[in-house]
C-alpha cells in the first residue's frame, strides 16, 4: 500500500524529516507517536503532497511513485488526510463541499456522479452510524464549529469519501471521551483487508479504542522504535525521553 | 479544429457569432443617423424631438475622465448606431416565426426559448442586436394588466406612460454617455406593473451584442405603480471580437408608493483576451427612483465580463421610509478593469440603504469599489450600512475602495466596513486534499466569499451565476 524510503523533507532549508522509512501493507493500521516537533505533521503533509516542502527520497503508493503528483490527484487516488486543524471556509455549505468532493473523486475513477438524493441518503446513513448530528452538514464548512465538531466532521468526511489510505493527524487532540469514541468508531468501522490507516497521535488514549498493528516512535525526523500495541502503553508510562 | 482555435474557443465559451445579415445605419453620429433610427422605429415626432434635444445637449458635453480605468479615445464618428437582424423587419408573431439561426444562438447560450417558455416560467423579451425578436408569456401578463414589451413598441402603444417617465430618473441633460444613449438608443425593455399587482413571474431579458463595430445603446424603463412588485432579470453574453465595443445602456426604474422593484444582472460580455486585447466597454447608467413612500429598489449585480466595467446602479430615496439596496459581485481577471459601486441618495425621512460589495481581482486586473452615500438635510433618521470586501488572487492585481459619505443630517447613522484579503493557501490545500482541483477549489471558495450577494439572486440566475464565478477565474491560480 505505502512504502516510504529514506524520506527527507525540509522547510526553508530547515530539515524536519531526516531519512524516514515506513512500510504499510493493505489492511494494516499504524500509529505514529512522538514528541512535539518530531515531524509528525510534516509527515502527514508531505504524504498528502502539500506545497512548500523540499522533499527527497521515495513515496510509493499502490506501487506508484507519488513524486510530481499533486494534492488533488493523490486525494482522488484514495489518500485522505484528517486535518489537525480543519480549515474554515465561510459561505460554503458543508454538504455541498462534500458532494463536490465526492463527485470529483468519482469522476476521476470514471464513475458516475452521485445525485443529490443519493448523496443525502449516504450522509444520513454515515452520520447516524457514527452518532453525529447531521445538522452540522447544513452549516458553513467548519465555520463556528467547536473543536470537537470539526474533528467529527473530518471523520464523517472520511467515511463518505471512503479512502484506501487514511492519515489521521492528531485527530484525537482536544477531544472529550464521547468525541474520541466517535473517532474510534469511524476508524474501526472502516477497517478491512484492503484499507490502511496511519494514525498520528500524542497520546496512548486513542489507542485504547483503536488497536494498531504497529506503533512507531518518531523522534527528530526518524523512526527510532517500532513495536506493537504494548509500545504505546510503555510510552505512556515512561515518556519519550528514555528512548533517546 | 486546430489546437490554437480550440484553445481560443475554450478561453471564451460564448465567443461565437451568427451570420444573420444585418441592416445598418451608415457609420457616424449626426442628425441624419438619429432621424434614420427614429424613422426605422416608426416613432412619433415627440420621440424624435426628444432624441434631437439630447443630441443637441451632447454637443456641449465632454466624456468624463475621473474614473480609474482609462481607455483609448473612442471615435464616435466611426461607429454604427443601428443594426438589426434582417428577419426583424417583419416581426415574428410567435417563436415559430423566429429565424432558426437566432434560436440556435440562444440554444448555444443555454437559453432554449421554447423550453424555457414551458419549463421555467420566465417570460423573455429577447434583444438581439438592438431589435426585440421574441416576446413570450405576453398573454399571461396582459391578463394582469402588466405591460412587458420592447420600448420601441411602448413608444407607439403607450406614449402617455413613456412620455411621463422616460428621462424622469436619468434626464436627457445627464452625463455624456447617458445623453448619448438618449440620442441614439435603439431598443430595450419597457415594463409597467399596475397598481396593486404582484408580477407572477420573473421578467427576463437577454441582451447580446453581435454585429461588429456596433455600439449598443439599450434603454430600459421599469415602472412599478402603487403597491406593486416586480423582479427583473438581465443577463448578457457576447461573441468574441477583436475590436472594442462600446455599450452605453440606460436603465431607469420608478417605484411609486409601497412598490418594490428587484433588478438583477448577470453580466458576462467578452472581457478581451489574456493580453487585454479586445473586450467590451461597459459604460452603463442605471438609476432607480424610490418616488413613493415605503417603496423599495434592490439592485443585484454579478459583473464578470467586459474589458472595462464602469457603472453605479443607484437609488434616489425620495419617498419617506423608502429602502435602497445594492448587492454586487465584480470579478476581474487577466487585464480586466472595473470601477463600480452605487449611489444612495437619501432625501426622504427614515430612508434606509444597504450596500454589500464583493470585489475579486486576479491576474493583472484592477477592481475599484466607488460609492456615494449622500444624506440630505431633510432625511431625518436615515440609515446606511455599507460593507465592501475585496479578495485578491496573486500579487499583480489591484483592489481599491473609494467610499464617499456626505451627511447633512445629524440624526442619521452611516456605517462603513471594508476588508481586503488574499485567497488563503491553506483553504485551497484543504479543498485539494478532498479531491478538488485548483479551479474547483477557487470556484468554491470565491462562491463562499460572494454568498451574501449570490443568495439575493432569483433561483433562475443563481445556478448560472455560481458557475460563472468559477469559469471567470479559471487559470487565475497556480
Amino acid at each position: 500500500m505505502l512504502e516510504i524510503k529514506n524520506l527527507v523533507a525540509s522547510v526553508n532549508k530547515k530539515s524536519i524529516l531526516k531519512g524516514l522509512n515506513l512500510t504499510i501493507k493493505p489492511g494494516e493500521l499504524h500509529a505514529i507517536m512522538g514528541p512535539n516537533g518530531s515531524g509528525k505533521s510534516t509527515l502527514a503533509n508531505v504524504l498528502s503532497g502539500k506545497d512548500g516542502y523540499e522533499v527527497s527520497g521515495e513515496i510509493n503508493y499502490k506501487g506508484e511513485n507519488l513524486k510530481n503528483i499533486s494534492v488533488d490527484v493523490r486525494a482522488q487516488k484514495g489518500i485522505f488526510l484528517a486535518f489537525q486543524y480543519p480549515l474554515e471556509i465561510p459561505g460554503v455549505n458543508t454538504n455541498i463541499f462534500l458532494k463536490t468532493s465526492l463527485n470529483s473523486i468519482l469522476k476521476s475513477k470514471g464513475e458516475n456522479e452521485i445525485d443529490t438524493l443519493a448523496f443525502l441518503k449516504l450522509v444520513k446513513e454515515k452520520s447516524s452510524e457514527l452518532g453525529i448530528d447531521e445538522k452540522i452538514l447544513s452549516r458553513q464548512l467548519n465555520v463556528g464549529f467547536s473543536g470537537g465538531e470539526k474533528k467529527k466532521n473530518e471523520i464523517l468526511q472520511m467515511k463518505i469519501l471512503d479512502p484506501t489510505l487514511a492519515i489521521l493527524d492528531e485527530t484525537d487532540s482536544g477531544l472529550d471521551i464521547d468525541a474520541l469514541k466517535i473517532v474510534a468508531k469511524g476508524v474501526n468501522s472502516s477497517r478491512n483487508n484492503k484499507k490502511s490507516f496511519l494514525v498520528i497521535t500524542h497520546y496512548q488514549r486513542l489507542l485504547e479504542y483503536i488497536k494498531p498493528d504497529f506503533v512507531h516512535v518518531l523522534s527528530d525526523g526518524k523512526i527510532i522504535k517500532t513495536g506493537c500495541g504494548e509500545l504505546a502503553e510503555e510510552l505512556e508510562k515512561t515518556g519519550y525521553k528514555k528512548l533517546n | 479544429m486546430r489546437q490554437q482555435e480550440l484553445e481560443k474557443a475554450k478561453e471564451y465559451k460564448y465567443g461565437f457569432t451568427t451570420d444573420i445579415e444585418s441592416i445598418k445605419a451608415p457609420k457616424g453620429l449626426n442628425e441624419k443617423v438619429i432621424k434614420f433610427i427614429s424613422k426605422i422605429k416608426k416613432e412619433p415626432k415627440w420621440m424624435l424631438d426628444w432624441r434631437l434635444k439630447a443630441f443637441d445637449r451632447l454637443k456641449s458635453l465632454k466624456e468624463p475622465n475621473w474614473q480609474k480605468p482609462k481607455y483609448p479615445k473612442i471615435n464616435y464618428q466611426d461607429l454604427y448606431y443601428y443594426s438589426a437582424p434582417k428577419s426583424a423587419k417583419d416581426k415574428p408573431k410567435s417563436l415559430d416565426e423566429v429565424d432558426p439561426k437566432l434560436l440556435e444562438t440562444y440554444a448555444k447560450l443555454g437559453i432554449p426559448l421554447k423550453e424555457q417558455e414551458k419549463l421555467s416560467g420566465v417570460a423573455v423579451d429577447a434583444v438581439f442586436d438592438s431589435v426585440s425578436v421574441a416576446t413570450t408569456f405576453k398573454d399571461k401578463l396582459t391578463e394582469k394588466g402588466i405591460i412587458f414589451c420592447p420600448i420601441s413598441e411602448a413608444i407607439q402603444k403607450h406614449p402617455k406612460l413613456v412620455k411621463k417617465y422616460l428621462g424622469s430618473v436619468i434626464p436627457i441633460n445627464d452625463h455624456y454617455f447617458a445623453t448619448l444613449n438618449s440620442a441614439v438608443f435603439t431598443d430595450g425593455s419597457f415594463v409597467y406593473i399596475p397598481e396593486g399587482v404582484r408580477c407572477p413571474m420573473e421578467l427576463s431579458t437577454y441582451f447580446r451584442i453581435n454585429a461588429s463595430e456596433t455600439g449598443q445603446f439599450e434603454r430600459t424603463l421599469i415602472i412599478a405603480d402603487k403597491g406593486s412588485y416586480v423582479s427583473y432579470l438581465e443577463g448578457c453574453t457576447a461573441p468574441m471580437r477583436d475590436e472594442n465595443q462600446l455599450h452605453a445602456a440606460n436603465v431607469e426604474l420608478v417605484a411609486l408608493d409601497d412598490a418594490e422593484i428587484k433588478y438583477s444582472t448577470v453580466q458576462n460580455w467578452y472581457p478581451g483576451d489574456k493580453d487585454g486585447k479586445g473586450g467590451i466597454y461597459n459604460f452603463v447608467t442605471k438609476r432607480g427612483a424610490c418616488r413613493g413612500k415605503n417603496s423599495k429598489i434592490s439592485w443585484t449585480q454579478v459583473e464578470t465580463g467586459s474589458a472595462i466595467t464602469w457603472k453605479y446602479p443607484s437609488c434616489i430615496l425620495q419617498g419617506d421610509n423608502s429602502v435602497g439596496e445594492f448587492y454586487s459581485i465584480a470579478i476581474t481577471n487577466n487585464h480586466q478593469k472595473a470601477d463600480t459601486g452605487t449611489k444612495m441618495i437619501h432625501l426622504g425621512k427614515n430612508t434606509k440603504s444597504k450596500i454589500i460589495s464583493k470585489g475579486i481581482s486576479a491576474g493583472y486586473a484592477d477592481n475599484t469599489y466607488r460609492g456615494l452615500v449622500d444624506i440630505n438635510k431633510k432625511a431625518t433618521n436615515a440609515r446606511n450600512y455599507t460593507q465592501c470586501d475585496s479578495l485578491l488572487m496573486g500579487n499583480k492585481c489591484g483592489a481599491h475602495t473609494v467610499p464617499y459619505i456626505k451627511n447633512k443630517n445629524c440624526s442619521s447613522i452611516v456605517e462603513h466596513e471594508a476588508t481586503t484579503s488574499k485567497i488563503n493557501e491553506e483553504q485551497l490545500y484543504y479543498c485539494n486534499q478532498r479531491g478538488l482541483n485548483q479551479e474547483e477549489a477557487v470556484g468554491l471558495i470565491v462562491n463562499g466569499f460572494c454568498k451574501e450577494v449570490l443568495q439575493q439572486l432569483p433561483m433562475e440566475f443563481a445556478v448560472e451565476a455560481q458557475k460563472l464565478v468559477g469559469i471567470s477565474l479559471e487559470g487565475s491560480v497556480g
